[in-house]
């Protein structure tokens, strides 16, 4: 039993799952800034819902990837240096939205604003879509060599589990936002996400359930599919709950459906970090590709100080921010003064 | 072009550029932190506008250093896959540590103090923006920590060729990291010192130029004012303070970044000979300090380069601080390091073709040669300029002159010149080694790695020309957008950043009207400032 290894596996774990989460409906509110609002106004009301919090969220996954990095670097390098590519694409996409988000309100000319709205909506697609597919390869494998290096060519990578994660990320992104927007905001946008949201919950959430019943299939745990099992009773219940206008109760149930999926894809694949699809002797585990027992040691302390006070002020952020946002709330945009 | 030479632009274009923002955002992040301090203990407008615009241009520019700083976390893997596996045990550590204690801190507070001017009772808006200031001195730390255990490995073993770490707290403690990370800190300082004094040099001119404030007999300043939104007389002393900060934050600085800057050099010659030798393009040992040198310094054979003006004894004072013990040169130090870490590359995969060609010791002269010399001159001018500065604003005005007006302005650029400088001469001086041998253990199976076995063995060349494309591209894009928007902000003055100042005359009326609105009293407040 690889006690420690497991402890960091279950960290990582639980970093991916809470960026799904938090930045998941950042991600959405990015994309619906072109699918959803109607109006400059609207733009400014999906944006300052999660203005003051979406940096934060996006260090969730900054810190999954130093976790990963730090606890099993085999898995590090071989997954990065195999979705070469991708990455490239979300790092520019994540540049673009994270720019947009504390430009477009900088300059007082529509044309700007439309450009920056562009960024930001295709950048949090593309970041999403990137995220996904990176999140089932690792899960369902990589062309990796004995020494862990992609081979193959660019595009090796490219396979219907790469699509179906990316689409089951963009798609829960989405769904995610209109539940965070039917809690966060007032009036004719809470009116509209909360419609929205009863219509395409569904559709939305089954490539992410497609893809998890997927994997549990091909391992076969019954934990896992225990998990599975609570994932599909949460996104029922946040269907039922959201038509019934339960707000709070049906985004709680999308996150039991997120942290259920997940929990049920990690199960499975555990101990394995990352496939081979050329040999199983090349696979990747938690006891192949982690660092030694002492870093590990060193990491659990400061994460043990670490993640409660990241959880605690985090918690007093979205408590600051609480209150719901509306058209009436903003204010008139103003021109820098050109003096 | 090979995929290792695309790799190493790509790292480095992408590394120069987000080290702009970084320093900025480090020094400015303390100005303004202290700024609201002294806004809190006194209540005096002057510090709440100057909290206010710089605090604006500190975000402008602070996003595009967090923005640029999710490639630096991803591309050691995805470029660099070798050496991650080759350092992942120790060097991933302190990333880690970087994201869970510093990114987090500073990334949610500055959330609250963007958001939370009227939210948060005013003492805890305060205490955000000092979380997250000190939490980037905090990710400075840790990075450093990184990258000085390249430069210097400790508190590690070899294990199954893998570096493998063995005591955290000599990672930690590195008397590299000691020395780096004060001499880093100054060096961002000098940024916002500089950033300072040019815009706030700008405004004062403007106001001369436009007849709002004059000097008298004695040249003392009659300040005036105008009618015009922020132009009025506590826009002067924003100017005017800010102006004598900046150029006191610089010469301090300056003097910080030399006495540390030496103690660096002292360390330097010791655990990286060959790096100091480069950079005074020295073939021979001696103990002169080269102020010119002469020659195809590019070409690192130095038999090529003659030292025209030499500083005798100098060179000695850097390196042991004495004048007269000789300091190894080219020459000298080629055998010494081709006996202890072999004078070909091994016979193993990681190498590729590479396998069994010579090692070239020496790094590029020009770069290391002109990278030293760079830094010190710009950071000179900055502090020389910045003690000009002091004296010609003694009587509470800037000379009404265009002509210094724009070399403040262009000021601004000098010690930014001189951080990229000094890294570029750092990084490239550690050449040919990603990770630098700890001199202090010797021999072939020491723990130090070369830059030709790191990179990604299953990355190709086209997918490296990709991106190193399309980060060069959207990078500049960037940069030209940053650049005018912070120029927009500059020149709209304090009124830019406060457009609660255009309103304030009008807000008596109007408030009484809005009351009776959709919101209602309670909910006014949900938006204290608004993307």
């Amino acid at each position: 039993m690889e006690s420690l290894p497991t402890l960091w596996f279950v960290i990582i774990a639980f970093f991916f799952t809470g960026y799904l989460f938090l930045e998941g409906f950042d991600l959405g509110v990015g994309m619906l800034m072109r699918l959803f609002a109607r109006n400059d106004t609207e733009r400014r009301v999906l944006l300052n819902t999660v203005g003051p919090v979406w940096d934060g969220n996006e260090v969730w996954l900054i810190t999954a990837g130093a976790m990963v990095f730090a606890a099993f670097p085999h898995w590090y390098a071989s997954l990065f240096a195999g979705l070469y590519l991708p990455l490239v694409l979300v790092l520019l996409a994540l540049i673009f939205r994270a720019v947009g988000f504390e430009y477009r309100g900088k300059v007082h000319s529509d044309r700007w604003r439309a450009g920056w709205d562009w960024a930001i909506a295709l950048g949090s697609l593309v970041s999403a879509f990137g995220i996904g597919a990176m999140l089932a390869l690792t899960t369902t494998g990589l062309p990796l060599n004995a020494n862990g290096d992609r081979v193959g060519g660019p595009f090796a990578w490219l396979n219907g589990y790469a699509v179906l994660g990316g689409l089951a990320v963009v798609a829960f992104c989405l769904v995610h936002a209109l539940a965070f927007l039917m809690l966060k905001t007032d009036g004719e946008v809470r009116h509209r996400a909360r419609r929205a949201l009863r219509r395409w919950l569904p559709i939305g959430l089954a490539p992410l359930a497609l893809w998890a019943i997927l994997v549990v299939m091909s391992h076969g745990k019954t934990g896992s599919w225990l998990l599975l099992a609570v994932a599909v009773a949460g996104a029922v219940a946040a269907w039922l709950l959201a038509g019934r206008g339960k707000e709070g109760p049906a985004f709680l149930g999308l996150g039991v459906f997120l942290v259920a999926g997940a929990g049920a894809i990690f199960s499975s694949v555990y101990p394995t970090v990352l496939p081979s699809t050329i040999d199983p002797a090349f696979n990747l585990t938690v006891a192949n590709a982690s660092s030694s027992d002492y870093t590990l040691g060193v990491m659990s302390v400061v994460a043990l100080f670490g993640i409660p006070a990241v959880l605690a002020y985090q918690l007093y952020t979205y408590w600051v921010f609480r209150k719901r946002v509306s058209s009436v709330h903003i204010p008139a945009a103003h021109a820098v003064l050109p003096q | 072009m090979e995929a290792l030479e695309i790799a190493r632009w790509q790292f480095g274009i992408t590394t120069v550029y987000h080290f702009l923002m970084v320093p900025l955002t480090i020094g400015l992040g303390l100005v303004v932190a202290s700024l609201q301090t002294m806004w809190f203990v006194t209540g005096r407008e002057q510090y709440l506008r100057m909290t206010k615009f710089w605090g604006k241009l500190f975000l402008i520019n602070f996003i595009m250093g967090v923005a640029t700083g999710l490639v630096q976390e991803f591309q050691f893997g995805m470029a660099w896959s070798e050496y991650s596996r080759f350092v992942g045990d120790v060097f991933g550590a302190p990333l880690a540590m970087e994201s869970l204690l510093a990114f987090f801190t500073e990334s949610i507070f500055l959330g609250l103090w963007i958001f939370g001017w009227k939210r948060l009772p005013k003492p805890v808006h305060l205490l955000s923006i000092w979380a997250a200031t000190l939490a980037s001195l905090a990710s400075a730390y840790f990075i450093l920590a990184a990258n000085s255990w390249m430069q210097h490995p400790v508190g590690v073993e070899l294990v199954d060729g893998r570096a493998v770490m063995t005591d955290v707290w000599a990672v930690l403690t590195n008397n590299t990291l000691l020395v780096a990370f004060p001499h880093t800190l100054f060096g961002a300082f000098s940024v916002a010192g500089g950033f300072l004094l040019g815009i706030a040099w700008y405004h004062l001119y403007k106001r001369r130029r436009d007849g709002i404030d004059t000097v008298d007999a004695a040249g003392k300043v009659v300040v005036g004012s105008n009618p015009a939104i922020g132009r009025d007389r506590t826009d002067h002393k924003v100017w005017l303070q800010s102006l004598r900060i900046g150029a006191v934050v610089a010469l301090i600085s300056f003097a910080g970044v030399s006495l540390t800057g030496d103690l660096q050099a002292k360390l330097m010659f010791q655990q990286q000979p060959m790096k100091m030798a480069a950079a005074e393009a020295a073939c021979h040992d001696g103990t002169g300090f080269s102020v010119l040198s002469i020659g195809d310094i590019g070409s690192r054979n130095c038999d090529d380069v003659k030292a025209v003006v030499e500083l005798p004894g100098l060179l000695s004072f850097l390196a042991n601080g004495d004048f007269h013990t000789d300091v190894k040169g080219v020459n000298t130090l080629i055998p010494e390091y081709q006996q202890k870490y072999g004078s070909v590359l091994p016979d193993d995969p990681a190498y590729g073709e590479r396998a069994g060609q010579p090692v070239q010791y020496v790094p590029v002269m020009a770069v290391t040669y002109w990278g030293f010399r760079i830094m010190i001159t710009f950071g000179m001018l900055a502090a020389a300029a910045a003690a000009v500065a002091l004296w010609l604003v003694r009587k509470g005005t800037v000379p009404e002159s265009k002509w210094l007006m724009r070399l403040a302005v262009f000021g601004i650029l000098a010690p930014f010149g001189a951080n990229s400088a000094g890294w570029i001469f750092t990084e490239m001086g550690r050449q040919p080694f990603v990770v630098a041998p700890n001199p202090d253990f010797s021999g072939i199976d020491n723990v130090f790695m070369f830059t030709a076995a790191a990179v990604s063995p299953g990355v190709s060349l086209g997918e490296l020309v990709f991106s190193v494309s399309a980060f060069t591209l959207v990078y500049l894009t960037l940069l030209v957008v940053e650049v005018r928007l912070l120029a927009v902000y500059c020149r709209g003055g304090v009124p830019s950043a406060m457009p609660e100042l255009l309103h304030r005359d009008r807000e008596d009326s109007e408030d009484r009207d809005s009351d009776g609105g959709t919101g209602g009293k309670d909910d006014g407040d949900v938006l204290a400032f608004a993307y």
